[in-house]
């Protein structure tokens, strides 16, 4: 187990450095020069903003800026906003939001969507398996946005059930709705994966032994065939952490929530490389673990594989 | 064994029917017949779903609306008068007015065209990234799949809305189909890369390849010929389901104001403006946004139907 984790680890390396010269590649690309951006339609001193590009690292060759880039992150200094702020207190403020946010909707689809799927797949062909997919195509092929501006319409301004957006205050409360819509999606995934496991374990020969050696139906059912079938559905939840943060721009943006997406799509506007790339590198990071994370939960939940 | 034999005695005995069938007759091959394929076997399953039909149906009707729009309405999608502001559904005019105006059945019929051509295309360029990236990866093994497989990993860790919206910001002034085709299909390429190669793999060693190869076949032409076809089955399930997924991240580029730009009429651009006029009348949200979903859906049902159809297992339940 020491050993698959240590090779899973040094296998993250490459994927790291490659997402993140990636990333740096295609910043450093953007059109537009963010130093005389700052300077408005005035524009700068040229002395000023020659000091402002070598204190940036802008005034470098590319691969020199990501070495240097490279070598502030592995010592957790991710630089300074162009505003002047450490990229790193922004981080600190926007990430805790995203994160309960994507925790709220992991929860979200994780239990309804375990559910749903777990009768649907038992009643395979009746009414309820019938509606459950039906329900779950149709959240698939709408939008994300038009579920948000629906459910902002009738839930929170004419229904008043809940607040309208979130702004400063980031409560369970006013986050509850955007993580619904946030969870959406990925419920319809988590359902339709529950059901067609569910179904395909029910017919396994591990079931059949356990319910001729007398087991009740909710024994096979919730140790049996639950337990094998969430395998698949695990390895998306894991996945899906590291989407969901990253899918928050529209979400965030719907319900004006101060989150990662947010500020992200701001910073993207405004040529703001450093804290572009520092934000997205955090979000690659979260995903590479998360789906490390997983493999190692696969260990727990099925007995047949062992690393060794 | 006369003791076996003894214990028997004493048992019903069954007969089966005599079968008179000359044994030449049964070990005729039947050449007329059609050799029951995989894709044969398919079809004649996907024939009896209603499933297939309809979301067929639905696709044959947004591919004939998107190549022919001028087919379906004589209004002009661009042509928007103030004073029609807001306007309640009058003759020829079937779904009202938006708030700038426009026609709205105009502007839903031909807004069909940017998100059929976006996700076809970012479909084809992904299918044909991914497919060869993951068949070399996965037929020719070794250090070819190392270097490969990162690669795809490095891809796949970019999470595509950001990807997307990064790489859009550099395309601002030259905002075309073409460039979200780009956008989306260069960060879009890694499932059905990982796809074909795991399909690849399991095919690679299988009788039928290693005759080929006794045979003297070349690498290449194996590859080709006879494990690309076999493999071909969960590709194109993905692919048909990716084309749903690809034209709502269109959408999503769109809404967000980086996608199409506002002279190509689109599905998304029209339910970003519907944000606005949602609360005074709602039909404007609804029309692209029932387009657009009915569009995905219909490519997400024919995925549907086409895996069910290709899957022994889940055939014969």
């Amino acid at each position: 187990m020491a050993w698959y984790v240590g090779r899973r680890l040094l296998q993250m390396v490459p994927v790291f450095l490659g997402a993140t010269l990636l990333i740096y590649a295609m910043v450093f690309a953007l059109p537009g020069d963010p130093i005389q951006a700052l300077g408005g339609d005035r524009g700068l001193n040229e002395a000023v903003a020659a000091q402002l590009r070598a204190e940036y690292n802008l005034d470098k060759p590319f691969f020199v800026q990501y070495l240097l880039y490279l070598k502030g992150i592995l010592t957790l200094d991710f630089g300074t906003t162009f505003s002047g702020r450490e990229v790193i207190d922004v981080m600190g403020e926007v990430f805790p939001v995203t994160f309960q946010l994507s925790i709220m909707a992991l929860t979200f689809e994780a239990v309804l969507g375990i559910t749903v799927g777990l009768i649907a797949g038992l009643r395979k062909g009746k009414l309820f398996d019938a509606t459950a997919l039906l329900v779950s195509l149709v959240v698939i092929a709408v939008p994300i946005f038009v579920i948000g501006f629906v459910l902002q319409f009738v839930v929170g301004v004419k229904l008043q059930w809940l607040p309208v957006t979130v702004g400063g205050d980031v409560t369970f409360r006013t986050l509850l709705m955007p993580a619904i819509v946030l969870g959406a999606v990925s419920f319809a995934y988590v359902l339709r994966l529950t059901r067609t496991s569910v179904a395909e374990n029910l017919t396994a020969d591990f079931v059949r032994t356990a319910t001729a050696k007398g087991l009740s139906r909710s024994r096979v059912v919730n140790v049996h065939v639950l337990r094998n079938s969430l395998i698949p559905v695990v390895t998306y939840l894991g996945a899906d952490l590291g989407a969901l943060m990253a899918g928050a721009i529209v979400t965030e943006g719907i319900f004006n929530i101060p989150g990662v997406g947010n500020t992200l799509y701001r910073a993207i506007q405004q040529g703001q490389a450093p804290t572009v790339v520092s934000l997205v590198t955090v979000l690659v990071v979260v995903y590479i673990v998360a789906n490390l994370f997983v493999d190692m939960l696969y260990a727990l939940l099925d007995p047949r594989i062992r690393y060794a | 064994m006369p003791d076996a034999v003894s214990t028997r005695k004493h048992q019903e005995h069954f007969f089966a029917a005599l079968d008179d069938t000359p044994l030449a007759a049964v070990d005729t091959v039947d050449e007329e017949a059609a050799p029951a394929s995989l894709w044969a076997d398919a079809w004649r399953s996907l024939r009896r779903r209603p499933l297939f039909w309809i979301s067929a149906a639905l696709i044959l009707l947004v591919v004939t609306v998107a190549a022919f729009p001028s087919l379906f309405t004589s209004v002009e999608p661009r042509f928007c008068e103030l004073r029609n502001s807001l306007g309640e559904p009058s003759a020829g005019h079937p779904f009202g007015f938006d708030r700038q105006g426009c026609d709205i059945y105009a502007r839903t019929v031909y807004g069909a065209r940017a998100s059929v051509a976006v996700g076809v295309l970012t479909t084809l360029a992904v299918v044909l990234i991914g497919a060869v990236v993951g068949a070399i990866a996965g037929f020719y093994g070794g250090w070819f799949d190392s270097v490969l497989s990162r690669i795809t990993d490095i891809f796949f860790a970019i999470p595509l809305v950001l990807a997307a919206i990064v790489v859009m910001q550099m395309f601002r002034d030259n905002k075309t189909i073409t460039t979200v085709v780009l956008v989306l299909g260069v960060f879009g390429w890694p499932q059905i890369a990982r796809i074909t190669r795991g399909a690849v793999m399991s095919v690679k060693n299988a009788d039928f390849i290693t005759a080929a190869k006794a045979l003297g076949a070349s690498r290449v032409m194996t590859l080709i010929r006879h494990v690309m076809p076999n493999a071909a089955a969960p590709i194109i399930v993905t692919a048909t389901v990716s084309l749903g997924i690809f034209i709502v991240a269109e959408a999503t580029l769109s809404f967000l104001g980086i996608g199409l730009p506002p002279q190509i009429t689109s599905w998304g651009a029209d339910i970003a403006k519907a944000q606005v006029s949602l609360r005074s009348q709602p039909s404007i949200l609804f029309y692209p946004a029932g387009a657009l979903a009915l569009t995905v859906l219909s490519f997400i049902m024919m995925g549907d139907a086409v895996r069910d159809a290709l899957d022994p297992k889940a055939r014969k339940r």
